[in-house]
């Protein structure tokens, strides 16, 4: 489903060429559940900006579910952002001003989904996610995993093919980030694919598919038996 | 998106910061409230001198002697001015289309009546006069129609000489002296009131011939034609310089047509509202920079959040739609509260001030309100720009 093939990505760095990414070939299948380890500097994030059409590679080729990806425009980019993608930050991310509700229904708004639809998928959306009650609060109103809970039912809310979670747990404590990821594992089990960059080894290891990076390269690949 | 959503979102982040958009719209609304305040006023002194000045009718074509040079030469150099007589005045109830005729000569003179003794304005003026300037008698009757060189010393009172002079009696068949003449009140005009400083009422009409004896004058000092409203303006002025420039044998005379002074003067008054407008529209321009600097400190702050719409999805021009329709929703709510204080504000001066004439057309308003949010839109351009060009990995890693 996600298909990178001799992808490098540099920075300009005052006069020097810097590679985040050097020569990454990878091949990602459609519901897999991976996660991305490796020290800080090593690229994990700037591989999940690439995934997640945030960034453009230098040079390469960057395919999603088929399609050539890396020359679309920013329009075309973003309607697919809009309706493949899913994303979930370790700062949650949420606009403070809007409500928890609000917060869910903002890919739909700007995907333009009808007012209709949208309302019945939201208050499904909170329903799962146990947080019906806290629809109006906004996010200050709201707790750490409430916080990342509302911004899961957002990063879902459009039904996306694979999830981008950037240290999902970073700002939780144990018991919260264990909640959050075992909702997130569940959306693995109906078939979302998962990608989880992260720092944590225990975390790291729950997914079947186990990317290290180093300086930029994928140094190992493995699998859990399942 | 929607437009329903787009509003709701603009709102919210408005809402959001409410002390700093009550400011930054408060800007735009004094700026809005100045312009509407400024051109109300101009507006309603434009409609006052142009109703001062109408109310004697439009169709009105006044004919001077001596000829208005508009290069510097003296008219002696062509010889010199011919009077205008009430020859020329009968001469030109022959042209086409013209309705009433009347000569004028006016001067200051002492009149005696009852034992008392009054300086008033003294009108020299045809039989028409009243018919030709829209004034009606009140008591008795105006001036005859009879043979313009030989008339009988008649005279029609103003209404406030009348109070002075005969105070509530009745004047009718009593006498005035002027001048040394004799009278006969034959009537008393309507009151009339002060125009533009000049009082109607302080005047008496006498004949025109005498009023050239009285004031030992050659000839008139104009003559006045009027005409229908089917007739034009130009059709007359043409038949009026045909008939003078024949019997005096040149074109030592100026012709000014009402509805052409009219319209020069609109113009000039056109310019004064407009610019005392363009003064309040400084204040408006300020209150465009204020939006500007909110809505540039605004993308600062949410980067973010800007960083986040992209990767929910949102595309460059979403984004800067959302900015600009801040900008403009800002600008519009100032400039409608500028309107209704604006309006608010001269109509409570005309209240106060009734002699200050207030007046604010509708299209100034909704001219007013328009440019307000073209305003928003320019200064929300750059800031909105900037927002939808943020790389939204740098924009996501800002928090």
């Amino acid at each position: 489903m996600i298909e990178f093939t001799g992808v490098w990505r540099t920075f300009k760095v005052g006069d020097q060429e810097v590679a985040a990414l050097r020569d990454i070939n990878l091949e990602l299948l459609a519901g897999e559940y991976v996660s991305i380890m490796g020290p800080s500097g090593s690229g994990k994030s700037t591989l999940l900006n690439l995934i997640g059409l945030l960034d453009r590679p230098t040079s390469g080729i960057y395919r999603l579910d088929g399609q050539d990806v890396t020359t679309l425009d920013d329009a075309e980019q973003a309607r697919i952002r809009s309706e493949k993608i899913g994303f979930v930050f370790q700062f949650f991310h949420l606009v403070p001003r809007l409500s928890a509700a609000m917060n869910i229904e903002l890919p739909l708004l700007l995907a333009g989904v009808a007012p209709d639809e949208r309302k019945q998928r939201v208050t499904q959306l909170l329903q799962s996610y146990g947080l019906s009650e806290r629809a109006d609060h906004r996010p200050d109103q709201l707790s750490g995993g409430q916080r990342q809970r509302v911004a899961i039912a957002r990063a879902t809310s459009m039904h996306p093919l694979v999830l981008l979670a950037d240290e999902p747990t970073g700002n939780l404590d144990q018991a919260t980030g264990k909640e959050v990821m075992t909702l997130l594992e569940q959306l693995v089990s109906q078939g979302v694919a998962l990608i989880l960059v992260t720092h944590d080894p225990g975390l790291g290891k729950r997914a079947t598919r186990q990317l290290r990076m180093v300086d930029g390269q994928i140094v190992s690949d493995t699998r859990n038996e399942a | 998106m929607f437009f329903s959503d787009l509003f709701r979102l603009t709102t919210s982040s408005l809402l959001a910061y409410r002390m700093r958009s009550f400011l930054t719209g408060l800007g735009i609304a004094i700026g809005i409230a100045a312009v509407i305040l400024l051109t109300s006023i101009g507006e309603g002194l434009h409609q006052f001198v142009l109703t001062e000045f109408n109310q004697f009718g439009t169709n009105i074509i006044g004919i001077q002697p001596g000829k208005t040079q508009t290069h510097g030469a003296s008219v002696g150099v062509f010889g010199s001015v011919r009077p205008l007589s009430i020859e020329d005045a009968e001469a030109l109830r022959h042209v086409p289309g013209v309705e009433y005729v009347t000569s004028v000569v006016q001067g200051n003179a002492e009149i005696r009546a009852n034992g008392k003794s009054r300086r008033v304005t003294v009108y020299g003026v045809g039989a028409e006069f009243p018919q030709a300037f829209n004034l009606a008698v009140q008591v008795g009757n105006s001036l005859p129609a009879e043979d313009p060189t030989h008339s009988r010393p008649f005279v029609v009172l103003g209404a406030k000489v009348r109070n002075e002079l005969f105070g509530t009696g009745n004047p009718l068949g009593g006498y005035l002296h002027i001048g040394g003449v004799r009278y006969r009140v034959i009537g008393v005009m309507e009151p009339k009131g002060q125009v533009l400083g000049f009082d109607l009422d302080d005047t008496v009409f006498i004949p025109v011939d005498r009023g050239l004896e009285l004031f030992n004058r050659t000839g008139v000092m104009e003559i006045d034609v009027t005409y229908p409203d089917n007739v034009s303006a130009d059709s007359v002025e043409r038949g009026v310089r045909r008939i003078l420039t024949a019997r005096h044998g040149q074109d030592d005379y100026t012709v000014i047509s009402q509805e052409k002074a009219m319209e020069v003067l609109g113009s000039v008054l056109n310019v004064i509202t407009f610019a005392v407008g363009a003064l309040g529209g400084i204040s408006l321009l300020v209150g465009g920079v204020g939006i500007l600097t909110i809505m540039t400190m605004a993308v600062s702050e949410r980067t973010g959040e800007i960083g986040l719409l992209r990767a929910l999805g949102a595309k460059e021009h979403q984004v800067l739609t959302l900015f600009l329709g801040e900008a403009i929703l800002l600008s519009a709510a100032g400039g409608l509260a500028g309107l209704v204080f604006g309006i608010g504000i001269a109509q409570g001066l005309h209240i106060l001030f009734p002699a200050l004439p207030v007046y604010t057309p509708v299209f100034f308003a909704v001219l007013a309100e328009a440019s307000a949010v073209v305003i928003g839109l320019i200064a929300g351009v750059m800031p909105a720009r900037r927002a939808a060009r943020l790389d939204p990995i740098e924009a996501l890693r800002t928090e």
